[in-house]
């Protein structure tokens, strides 16, 4: 009786997350391969990413997930196959590419905010120089998300001034500022202090009950159960199983996902 | 009870360190007399330091300031000490202080290279001090590089105007055409057809032919010949580049240097670092080659050599063609200290500024080369100083910079055989300009990092 009644809420809340997303496309990958020198990291990955949905990508370390999440703003450039992003194919036409990255905000493992400028510098930086925004008014954009993921008082201080947790938040406003229609975050909690972490998962749930298009490269898989809609796992540069995260984590299919959520749930 | 558990009842209160570790008594046993092993060093440096003092203070301070030659100075120091040794005969940069700023400067046009320098602390102040000074000053600093060769050199006002008007050409050509690679190009390309064109034009007189003019255009002189200097408005009369000299000289080449060094070592920095193979390859080969000869070759070529290659009947202006070569000396060096910088920084930055959507050279002016260029401060002052010191080989082509004087002031029979006033006269006004550098560096890098953490 509660078993059922526990599936039929888990049911309604896949609904839920469903009904966010729509059948328009927002990143599609086909046949793509790549290669660092003669290692071959990413093959024949095939993905469909529609918009507003929320993706977090797991695997081992060295599988590829964060090189696949970074030839989608091609800070990694593959060599074959297509890659097109809000209906622009990212070819080696550096237009292209820069029209693309403006479009798709990044959150890294360590931050990368820029340590000469102020916080209210690094947020307002490019809509200023990129988007041509009058500074005023990438000001207060910049205020509006600095105090959105909670940090408004911090906008006078300098990057190294600020925990890592509140970096972090920063690199997401800073990412935002821009209004970018997909996010992609390369494991934005694995350099943070266990007490941090929840800080920056809380800005990312906000983010996503949002609607916005997410793709994360993370091991936080409670973060995963409660805001993706689909979770991909690789090895060996392949995508090797995606589902639901349910099913995903209560049935793995294949035996490599298996053994690698045992060994990050054993614990 | 176990002796493993232990909680405290009351916090202990701070206290005040013990009298003999701070304060004067405490600095000087920590630093000078903290063992008997260092209280001899120290009482051992002390006299040292007493003895060259006594003997360098009695030589600079028991002196003889007036005096019109050599032997005049003997007598003095004769009849006030009895002895010619060990006291300064101050007498002779009494006599040729003037020349050994200005060289052979027109007296009555010493008010140009003056104005010129105080026009340059005016250009610096903006730049150096950015956050004390009206940045409405930067117009004086966009102005001086063609106001300064005019004041130098003297000749129309039309010349600086018009080369300046090359640069603002060159510049609508290029936003015109989106800052693209064509853009720069034909930018450049405008910019030169149009100094032909202007220097072409007689407005100017066929003095200039000897000044700035034509060191641009060959053959310019005649076709300048025929316009008398009366008919050119703001006329300053020219001076040749043979009468330069003194510390004017150095601090003319070594301020040139310095400015063009800088974005130059950028530039160079960065092609070093591009995938453009081509780039790369020229940037490499000239930076290996620079440094790989020495200056003074480089000013050999610049003074006898070049002309073998230029056309005949060029007169291409000496101190220019030694401004270039100082330059691209330094300029090699630059690029290598401003590549040190580049590699401090780590990989983040640049993805930090791709995923946001920057252009390569928005991230270059926004992002890498403030950092970058952070962490060389103390190569880059290091390699200005360097320069500035270096233009004393210019003596080396007979240009009569300080040193160059200094022979020629002893070639005079009334100063014969003096030495080491002259240098310790050169060696503190090279010092004060090289101590003031290293201080501001000092200065901008304590002023950044508060800033920062």
């Amino acid at each position: 009786m509660a078993e059922s009644m526990h599936d039929t809420m888990v049911d309604r809340e896949i609904d839920r997350r469903k009904m966010q997303v729509s059948e328009e496309v927002a990143i599609q990958i086909t046949g793509m391969n790549k290669w660092f020198g003669m290692f071959h990291v990413l093959r024949d990955i095939d993905l469909t990413v529609h918009k507003g949905e929320r993706i977090v990508i797991c695997g081992p370390s060295g599988s590829g997930k964060s090189t696949l999440i970074r030839c989608i703003n091609r800070l990694e450039e593959h060599q074959t196959g297509q890659i097109v992003v809000e209906g622009t194919e990212l070819t080696s036409d550096l237009k292209n590419i820069d029209k693309i990255r403006s479009e798709v905000g990044m959150c890294f493992q360590h931050f990368n905010l820029f340590p000469h400028l102020t916080i209210l510098e690094n947020c307002t930086l490019a809509p200023i120089w990129v988007r041509k925004i009058p500074k005023r008014e990438a000001e207060e954009t910049a205020m509006h998300f600095l105090e959105k993921v909670k940090i408004p008082e911090q906008a006078e201080k300098y990057p190294g001034q600020l925990s890592g947790g509140q970096q972090q938040r920063v690199a997401i406003a800073r990412s935002l500022c821009m209004r970018p229609r997909i996010m992609l975050f390369d494991e934005p909690t694995s350099a943070l202090d266990p007490e941090m972490i929840k800080e920056v998962l809380d800005t990312m749930i906000e983010l996503a009950e949002e609607g916005m298009t997410m793709l994360c490269v993370t091991h936080e898989m409670g973060f995963a159960r409660q805001v993706a809609n689909r979770v991909i796992f690789m090895d060996d540069g392949q995508i090797v199983e995606q589902n639901e995260p349910e099913e995903f984590f209560r049935n793995p299919k294949s035996d490599r996902t298996k053994l690698f959520l045992s060994q990050i749930l054993g614990h | 009870m176990s002796d493993a558990s232990f909680v405290r009842s009351e916090m202990l209160s701070e206290q005040d360190p013990p009298p003999t570790s701070v304060g004067v008594i405490g600095w000087l046993r920590a630093n000078l007399f903290s063992n008997w092993w260092n209280s001899i060093l120290t009482v051992l440096c002390l006299a040292a330091i007493w003895y060259v003092l006594s003997g360098l203070l009695g030589w600079t301070l028991l002196s003889v300031w007036n005096a019109g030659s050599l032997n005049e100075c003997r007598e003095i120091m004769i009849a006030s000490w009895g002895s010619t040794h060990g006291h300064a005969c101050w007498g002779v940069i009494n006599d040729r202080w003037l020349q050994l700023l200005f060289g052979f400067y027109p007296p009555e046009l010493y008010y140009r290279p003056i104005l010129a320098m105080l026009l340059l602390f005016a250009a610096l102040a903006p730049v150096l001090f950015a956050d004390k000074v009206s940045p409405r000053l930067l117009y004086v600093t966009a102005a001086y590089p063609f106001l300064m060769p005019w004041l130098m050199w003297g000749g129309s006002i039309w010349t600086p105007v018009g080369v300046a008007a090359g640069f603002v050409l060159a510049y609508l050509v290029g936003r015109k055409l989106g800052g693209t690679v064509p853009g720069l190009v034909l930018g450049i390309v405008s910019a030169i057809v149009w100094w032909m064109l202007w220097l072409g034009l007689p407005v100017q007189s066929e003095v200039f032919g000897s000044g700035v003019g034509e060191i641009l255009v060959v053959g310019l002189g005649e076709s300048l010949a025929s316009i008398s200097p009366d008919a050119a408005p703001f006329w300053l009369e020219t001076v040749e580049s043979r009468k330069f000299g003194g510390f004017m000289l150095s601090v003319l080449i070594g301020v040139v240097a310095i400015g063009c060094s800088l974005p130059l070592g950028i530039l160079l920095a960065l092609g070093r670092q591009s995938n453009m193979l081509i780039v790369k390859a020229i940037c490499v080969g000239f930076i290996e080659f620079i440094r790989g000869v020495p200056l003074i070759t480089l000013l050999f070529v610049a003074s006898t050599l070049l002309n073998i290659f230029l056309p005949p009947g060029t007169n291409f202006d000496i101190i220019l063609r030694v401004m270039i070569m100082v330059t691209l000396f330094a300029a090699a060096y630059m690029a290598e200290v401003i590549r040190g910088g580049l590699a401090g920084l780590p990989t983040g930055q640049y993805e930090g500024a791709d995923s946001l959507g920057l252009n390569y050279w928005q991230a270059q002016r926004l992002i890498i080369m403030p950092q970058a260029l952070k962490i060389s401060i103390p190569g880059i002052v290091s390699t200005f100083i360097g320069i500035f010191k270096d233009t004393t080989l210019v003596s080396i082509i007979a240009l009569l910079d300080p040193l160059g004087l200094s022979n020629s002031i002893r070639a005079d029979t009334d100063w014969n055989g003096v030495y080491w006033e002259l240098f310790a006269f050169i060696a503190l006004m090279f010092f004060i300009a090289c101590f003031g550098m290293s201080r501001y560096s000092m200065y901008l890098e304590r002023k950044l990092k508060t800033e920062n953490d």
